[in-house]
């Protein structure tokens, strides 16, 4: 068993319990938190498993951005407590019931492929050639990706934005 | 010489169940899109460890998709979360029409 082996597997019970903090907190800014030390892990795992420049993207991206936004979504709103159980009941039966039948079926299906039980060599893939066989293999992809995140930011403008018509709001809130 | 891939898939199922729980379980939007993103994050586990065990850079490339498709869903998402708030003043999924109706025509 080498220094990588038990590596893995600190970082996978890591991964593991901070995700799982993160499901059952109650206050939002505690679930953003372990959220972001979870996916640290997966950008370490990332690095372990051979792929640097995906382990930086994982932090600036996931890490950075988007667990940013949400931090700032859940200080713009004020939630109020909701009555009753936090885990209403008739919801957590069929969501554990869910969740375990998916797990039992992907770990029979994954423990039945032989080939997987071999240890693989480590290996890495450097940046450059990473970034030189993405644009040359998949330009049009990247182009379409780009796209994509034009239309978030314009869709997002459009959600955003505050029409301020001749309402009786617009009124209430004008002195 | 690292672990198996199979350890990997496993990982990646129970973060990915982890990330269905909390999607399904949770009364609240903001925690299903969170969710959601725990689930995506997973799928990029399972494709980085793909990557590793077939010597092949394919997967990588596909993980950088994972991202651009997890960056464009959380701000939209956030945005739409946001729309409803204003709304109905709570950010419960299970609301009733009646107080979808109160917020008037923002």
């Amino acid at each position: 068993m080498s220094i990588l082996t038990l590596l893995f597997y600190a970082i996978a019970l890591l991964i593991i319990a901070a995700t799982t903090m993160a499901v059952t907190r109650r206050n939002m800014v505690h679930v953003v938190l372990y959220l972001v030390l979870s996916f640290f892990g997966t950008a370490m795992l990332f690095y372990l498993l051979g792929a640097p420049f995906l382990a930086a993207l994982e932090i600036i991206i996931y890490a950075g951005a988007i667990m940013v936004l949400f931090l700032f979504l859940i200080m713009m709103i004020r939630l109020k407590k909701l009555p009753g159980m936090f885990f209403p009941v008739g919801q957590l039966l069929p969501a554990i019931l869910i969740s375990a039948g998916f797990l039992v079926v992907s770990s029979v299906m994954v423990g039945r492929n032989p080939a997987g039980w071999a240890p693989m060599p480590a290996a890495q893939a450097s940046p450059v050639a990473f970034g030189v066989y993405l644009f040359q293999t998949h330009w049009l992809a990247v182009e379409i990706a780009s796209m994509l995140l034009l239309v978030a930011l314009v869709g997002a403008y459009v959600l955003g934005r505050r029409v301020r018509g001749p309402s009786a709001d617009a009124r209430e809130e004008a002195p | 010489m690292i672990v198996p891939l199979n350890h990997i898939l496993l990982l990646s199922g129970l973060l990915f169940s982890l990330g269905m729980f909390c999607t399904l379980a949770r009364r609240n939007l903001i925690m299903m899109l969170l969710g959601i993103e725990i689930m995506l994050n997973a799928a990029a586990v399972a494709f980085v460890g793909a990557s590793l065990h077939w010597q092949q850079m394919e997967g990588q490339a596909i993980v950088i998709f994972i991202l651009a498709v997890a960056a464009t869903e959380v701000s939209i998402g956030l945005a739409a979360i946001l729309v409803v708030y204003r709304r109905t003043d709570s950010v419960d999924p299970d609301m009733d029409a009646a107080l979808w109706e109160k917020g008037g025509s923002r």
